[in-house]
């Protein structure tokens, strides 16, 4: 009984190993057989032929940050809403009341964000 | 070396021989990986030849490489204009070698139509090796496909330890200035016709 249980196991374990095989195995024999030609172009950046310029550690302003929030929260909530709307008929009244309580506790969220002047750019 | 009678006569018995040139240059040539790239209307034919109908798959090269770093032929695939010339030479920089160059059509091979405007260059060769040139504007994907083949036979005559030590370099990368590209032309690789 065990055996077999663990037999199970077994087939998992040796296609995780071959799996590490099949996708090591060509990095290592790359390092020995692959025949290296550095240059100066070569060895820069890829962006689609053009030269990169500037610093790769850009600083975003922070306020991109409550904005993106902002978005995220509103954005799981119609993910939230469809199913419910396909739905809502066949639920009854309360399903109705509790999606109507969901909305208004993220708009009293919106609201207080709205009044400390998050949404205001500048 | 074993000779072609010998070799055929084998064969007819089921045994087959080669060298280690001729097995790996078979999957050379077999697997060209295209950079994926257009920059004019021969885009368009590259793409119908990359899809069903014309099928590059049967040549084993479907696969469009989005990086240099994994690509090894590169089809000029259109119009090079000034602005552009740059970028593309730095892109056939950024390939790994051995790397092969198609010019595809009368644009990227000497300014086709545009060969008198002023923003067009005349001829990627002027900057980059080219190992195949195909006519046609733009060429039909039969033509591209038989470029392709031609190229196959190129890399079929190379020894394959020639290929793999040869070390191609890097080309200048022109400038685009206020009077076009500066320099005009790589020495190396392109001489200006002289006035005769």
């Amino acid at each position: 009984m065990t055996d077999a249980y663990f037999q199970q196991y077994l087939f998992i374990g040796l296609l995780a190993a071959a799996a590490v095989v099949l996708g090591v195995a060509p990095l290592i024999l790359a390092k020995f057989l692959a025949p290296k030609k550095p240059g100066a172009s070569k060895q820069d950046p890829y962006e689609c032929g053009v030269q990169s310029t500037g610093d790769s550690w850009v600083q975003y302003r922070a306020q991109y940050y409550v904005y993106a929030l902002l978005f995220v929260i509103f954005d799981v909530e119609v993910v939230f809403m469809y199913p419910w709307a396909l739905v809502w008929k066949g639920l009854g009244p309360v399903a109705f009341l509790e999606m109507i309580l969901f909305i208004a506790i993220v708009a009293v969220g919106l609201v207080y964000a709205w009044k400390k002047g998050v949404l205001e750019w500048e | 070396m074993v000779d072609e009678g010998l070799k055929s006569e084998l064969q007819t018995e089921g045994i087959y021989l080669t060298t280690w040139d001729q097995l790996v240059n078979w999957g050379r040539r077999n697997s060209i990986w295209p950079l994926q790239f257009g920059l004019a209307c021969c885009a368009i034919e590259m793409i119908a030849t990359a899809a069903s109908r014309y099928d590059i798959a049967r040549f084993g090269s479907e696969i469009f490489r989005a990086s240099p770093r994994q690509a090894d032929l590169m089809i000029v695939a259109g119009t090079v204009t000034k602005k552009m010339a740059p970028q593309v030479v730095r892109l056939y920089n950024q390939m790994a070698e051995p790397k092969y160059v198609i010019s595809m059509g009368a644009c990227a091979t000497s300014g086709g139509p545009f060969h008198t405007g002023y923003n067009v260059l005349k001829g990627i060769d002027r900057y980059i090796p080219v190992d195949v040139y195909i006519p046609g504007c733009p060429p039909t994907p039969q033509a591209l496909l038989e470029g392709l083949m031609q190229l196959q036979q190129r890399i079929k005559g190379q020894s394959f330890g020639q290929a793999m030590d040869k070390k191609q370099g890097e080309y200048p990368i022109p400038e685009f200035g206020t009077a076009g590209l500066e320099p005009r032309y790589t020495p190396g690789v392109f001489q200006p016709p002289t006035a005769s």
